[in-house]
Parts: structure tokens; C-alpha cells; sequence
């Protein structure tokens, strides 16, 4: 049954994240994008990481594209101003990637997986779990991360600010 | 929770699927002009790179690596809004999105 849940997923991931590549325009890179996001979430859900899903969901589905869709629709892109590139250069970048994956790929092959045996512990991707550790091993990022969210936050309002 | 992934799915095809999202996004950064495409496509290997991390946090039963994919959302929500902004800055200026516009540094 999961395994046919994860060749779905799999499936539509894939999919969703060549249609962003290869998309003329790019208000449907953007929205492809948020279907490759909620499979990856769905993954997340497959793998026992139900917090994580949820946070994935809010925060890329939720926050991140929007801000794309909005960036998207304020410069008013679309098929007609989108630039390109020439064809020799495109079937380089194709070789180029396929050429890191077969590489990835014979280097992964060699490694010793699966010789993980899990506890039946299956509740270290909720909340609680999740929450004690960020609270007790991880709190000095923790807080560290909130700074830089404030400076994030800064940087982006005094970039985006008209220059008079 | 008896249906969970770990006991039917073996780890290596989460290898495959990570990889070839990240060589996708590397494939769209080669291949894309557009600048936004160009930061999306770094959204999707960061994604990538995060299920390889939360497939190996479930697989080995410690949830360390789920944190770091925590603290992973948190830096890439705060990249695109610096990246966004410097986009539509960067627009104003050039009046496009196009990266071969921005060649000043090339030489």
C-alpha cells in the first residue's frame, strides 16, 4: 500500500518539478511548484514527520509562494516577456544535470543502506517530540533564528523601499 | 502508524528521488534566464536536500535531522524575502528579470 503511495507521490513530484523547469510561462512554474511542495509534504506524512508536513505546508505552500506569486504578478511576467535561452546552451544544462545524477547515482550505489533496523518508535516526527528537542538540545539556535528573521525582515523592507 | 513508509519503502529509493530533484534544480538553474525561475529552482534543491534529511532522521529513529529541516524552512523563508526584495529593486533598476542584463561583474 505505501509503496504505491510512494511511487504516487513519487510520480507527481517529479512531474510537477520538471513542469517548473521547462514551463514558458511563469505563472505556471510558480503554481506547479506549490503541487511539487504538498507532494513533497505527502512524503513527509509517508516518512512519520507529521509536524514537519504541517510546518512545510504553512510555510512554503502558505508563505513562500505566495510572496512568488505575488513578486510574479507585481512585475507583471508572463509568456511574452519571458527571456530564453539559446538551444545549444539548454541541451547543455540537460546533459550537464544528467551527468551529475548518473554520478550521484553510481556513488550511492556503492553505500551500505537498509541496514537500519527500526524500533518501533514511531512517534519521533510529532509535535511533543519535536518540541522537547527544539526546547532542550536546539534552543540557542532556536532564538538565534528569530534574529535573523528580524534582520531578514529589515533587510527586505529597506531593499524593496522606493530610493527618492 | 503501522502503514508507515519505513517498513515497506526501502531508504535507497529516497535516495534516488532526492537526487534527481536536486540535479532538476540544478538543471533549472542552468537552463532558466528568469531570475525568479532561477531562485525557485534553489527552493526545489533545498527541498530535496530536506526529504533526504527527514528520510534519514525517520530511518535511523532520531529526530535531530527533522530539527535541522526545521531550521532549513526558517533560513529559506528568510533567503527568498532578502531575494525577492533585491529582485524587485533589482527590476526597478533594469526594468527586467532577465540575469544576462546584470553582466557587470562578468569580466
Amino acid at each position: 500500500m505505501s509503496q504505491y503511495l510512494f511511487f504516487t507521490l513519487s510520480f507527481l513530484t517529479i512531474i510537477s518539478a520538471l513542469y517548473v523547469v521547462f514551463s514558458r510561462n511563469p505563472m505556471y512554474s510558480v503554481l506547479s511548484l506549490i503541487v511539487c511542495f504538498f507532494t513533497i509534504a505527502g512524503h513527509y506524512i509517508l516518512l512519520n514527520a507529521q509536524f514537519l508536513a504541517i510546518v512545510h505546508i504553512i510555510v512554503y505552500a502558505g508563505a513562500i509562494m505566495v510572496l512568488f506569486l505575488f513578486t510574479v504578478m507585481l512585475l507583471n511576467l508572463n509568456k511574452e516577456t519571458e527571456p530564453h535561452k539559446t538551444n545549444w546552451v539548454k541541451v547543455a544544462a540537460v546533459i550537464a544535470a544528467g551527468m551529475l545524477f548518473l554520478t550521484l547515482i553510481a556513488s550511492l550505489k556503492s553505500t551500505q543502506l537498509g541496514t537500519y533496523h527500526l524500533p518501533p518508535r514511531t512517534t519521533i516526527g510529532l509535535v511533543q517530540n519535536i518540541g522537547i528537542k527544539l526546547f532542550t538540545d536546539f534552543l540557542l539556535p532556536f532564538e538565534i533564528s528569530s534574529i535573523l528573521f528580524m534582520s531578514a525582515m529589515i533587510g527586505a523592507v529597506m531593499l524593496a523601499k522606493k530610493e527618492k | 502508524m503501522k502503514e508507515a513508509a519505513i517498513n515497506y519503502v526501502p531508504q535507497n529509493w529516497y535516495l534516488v528521488l532526492s537526487t534527481f530533484l536536486f540535479c532538476i534544480g540544478i538543471m533549472g538553474v542552468l537552463f532558466r534566464r528568469n531570475a525568479i525561475i532561477i531562485m525557485m529552482c534553489i527552493e526545489l534543491m533545498l527541498n530535496s536536500v530536506n526529504l533526504l534529511l527527514v528520510a534519514f532522521s525517520s530511518y535511523s529513529g532520531n529526530s535531530d535531522g527533522q530539527v535541522f529541516v526545521f531550521f532549513i524552512m526558517v533560513v529559506a523563508a528568510a533567503e527568498v524575502a532578502v531575494g525577492l526584495a533585491l529582485l524587485v529593486s533589482i527590476y526597478r533598476n533594469v526594468m527586467s528579470t532577465d540575469i544576462n542584463v546584470l553582466n557587470k561583474l562578468k569580466w
